[in-house]
């Protein structure tokens, strides 16, 4: 069973178009990785999934389309990573975390002790509980991702979205977020679609990568066949050598453009 | 060490606020009882209230008469000064979290601009007509204006590309409040003779306050805070910006919508008895913050009871002073409160 489907899905800002019609099938554990330069569509697939954008066709959680829920129940489907998050500095982790679990409250509900208790045990699995009473803005840069993470998390939801989830983390960070990400979906069962930017860090962490070009996908495959020098160098305008370690790793590395003598 | 106490006061439990809270609010509605110009001896004021509860016999020595300027005089301005202030700190702490800014009062969207035309509409074209009429009609009139005008922002707002952010809601509140300013300004200036009833009005006051009032304005009150209590958890969703909130699940629109509304319904009910009274709404939300944390659902309930409380407060250095012309409550307000308000932030910015 597919956990998240795209039906030519398409997103238009008025009259410019952002996204043509895209189709895909992520499978259930899968983590996809979408990429691209800047303007390719990429978040705003990433926005439509969750509302955030009007979109065109049709996208749906494990056979169910989301047009047909509740912004409720499709938090409950779909959590949401921003590309940079706004964090209230004076609120506590806790409380934080706690805002995942507003899907699951009534409209005039209040949280309830097992809200409280998924809550404690997603700190606990981030390494976070002993920042449970610290205020955000005390946190450094990786502690306030994880708990960015760890608020989707207490979503419960079967398909977490991260958009350029390690954009603003130095390389070690970078690393951390990504392996609890992949170790969240190895653990849950959790599909997970990113948008990055490091095309090294995606091949490493994706199962799959698609490329987006001015709205169209103009590659998608594991990550041997999309990061070859050619293609970067066609929609990226880079110039890049493509190096590729013997345990299958794929490794991009920028070049200088050589002058011309 | 002032920031210290500061978090050793955001770690007290919410009960301990709430009970805090409730004490500071009973204490300011018996001090604000007790004193007065003439009247009984001020402490024979908390045992003539006990006397006059159902199944109490204390023998309080306060005469019938004295006891006329508590129950008549007296308690009716204290209990419209707490559902004032209580009111007006609701609505400027459902503001601030509705539009993410700490520095929001609830006139923001034309509630004040649009009560203060409608009164001096009332007072200027009125006066001839309505002297003779059995009810003051400045309340109503400025009630419906206040009501109208942030209607009219709402609807101004949804013009600029549809989707009613908080920050087009804001401009629009610019636009509208400038429009309505200059209008009563204009009116004013070709009735010079009302300026000063128009100006007393627009400083606020509680002075002759009666039951009358208090029954006048008690149900939108009731209506507003109970909504806006709904809310809080609403507010704290909120603070993580229009997206997040919406991706977690919560319709963002109709929410800033049901408590703007609530929260202007209330605002305009108070200011059309009580005149435009300012300070409170800003100041009191950012003083709980400062020293209570920042979640709303502490925030929201101890803003209305502290509110309260400051408004009885406020009231009586305005009728002490310069009794018996009395200074404008909207004076001592912000006499009393800008002065602490540098204070607090002054000794949070020296700790950073």
């Amino acid at each position: 069973m597919s956990a998240i489907a795209f039906e030519q899905v398409s997103v238009a800002y008025g009259k410019s178009v952002a996204v043509q019609p895209f189709t895909d099938t992520v499978k259930a554990g899968e983590w996809l990785g979408l990429i691209g330069p800047n303007g390719a569509g990429k978040s705003s697939l990433l926005r439509a999934a969750v509302g955030l954008v009007a979109s065109g066709g049709n996208i749906s959680v494990g056979g169910s389309p989301l047009e047909l829920h509740s912004d409720r129940q499709r938090a409950t489907l779909v959590a949401y990573v921003p590309q940079s998050p706004i964090i209230p500095v004076d609120m506590t982790a806790f409380e934080y975390v706690l805002l995942g679990r507003s899907p699951y409250i009534s409209y005039f509900g209040s949280e309830t002790k097992h809200d409280r208790a998924i809550v404690d045990d997603v700190l606990e699995r981030l390494d976070l509980a002993a920042f449970s009473g610290r205020y955000l803005g005390a946190l450094s840069g990786g502690e306030q991702q994880r708990v960015v993470i760890a608020r989707a998390l207490a979503q419960e939801a079967p398909v977490m979205l991260l958009d350029e989830p390690t954009s603003a983390l130095d390389i070690g960070h970078q690393q951390q977020a990504l392996e609890l990400v992949d170790r969240l979906r190895r653990e849950h069962g959790l599909t997970v679609v990113s948008a990055m930017h490091d095309l090294t860090l995606a091949g490493i962490y994706a199962d799959r990568l698609v490329l987006l070009h001015e709205g169209v996908v103009v590659a998608s495959g594991a990550a041997g066949d999309v990061l070859s020098a050619d293609t970067l160098a066609e929609f990226y305008g880079v110039h890049v050598t493509v190096h590729h370690e013997p345990d299958g790793t794929i490794v991009v590395i920028p070049r200088r453009t050589p002058l011309d003598p | 060490m002032l920031e210290q106490l500061r978090l050793s006061l955001i770690e007290r439990s919410s009960r301990w606020w709430y009970t805090g809270a409730a004490l500071v609010l009973v204490g300011a509605v018996l001090f604000g009882a007790m004193i007065g110009p003439a009247g009984p001896d001020w402490w024979r004021v908390p045992l003539a209230l006990l006397d006059h509860l159902p199944g109490v016999r204390i023998d309080s020595g306060v005469t019938d008469v004295e006891w006329a300027i508590v129950w008549k005089i007296r308690m009716p301005r204290v209990v419209l000064g707490g559902l004032v202030g209580g009111m007006l700190a609701a609505a400027g702490t459902s503001y601030q979290g509705v539009f993410r800014n700490p520095l929001v009062d609830p006139y923001l969207l034309g509630a004040a601009s649009g009560a203060g035309l409608g009164a001096t509409i009332a007072l200027t074209v009125g006066r001839g007509v309505t002297s003779t009429w059995p009810v003051d009609p400045v309340p109503t009139v400025a009630f419906v204006f206040s009501v109208a005008t942030v209607l009219v922002t709402y609807l101004v707002g949804g013009t600029f590309g549809g989707n009613r952010s908080g920050t087009t809601l804001v401009l629009a509140g610019v636009a509208v409040v400038a429009f309505t300013t200059a209008v009563q300004t204009f009116i004013l200036q070709r009735n010079l003779d009302v300026v000063r009833e128009v100006f007393a009005w627009i400083l606020g006051r509680l002075s002759g306050a009666t039951w009358a009032n208090v029954r006048l304005v008690i149900p939108y009150v009731v209506i507003s805070v109970v909504v806006l209590m709904l809310h809080r958890r609403h507010l704290d969703v909120l603070r993580v910006g229009d997206e997040e909130a919406a991706s977690l699940g919560v319709s963002v629109a109709r929410t800033r919508v049901v408590i703007v509304l609530a929260a202007t319904l209330g605002t305009a009910a108070v200011v059309s008895v009580s005149g435009l009274i300012s300070f409170v709404g800003l100041i009191i939300p950012h003083l709980i913050r400062l020293i209570a944390g920042s979640s709303y659902r502490r925030l929201l309930p101890l803003s209305i009871m502290l509110g309260a409380a400051f408004l009885i407060i406020a009231d009586i250095p305005g009728r002490m002073l310069t009794s018996p012309a009395e200074t404008p409550i909207g004076v001592v307000t912000a006499f009393i409160g800008a002065p602490f308000f540098v204070l607090l932030l002054r000794s949070r910015q020296a700790q950073r």
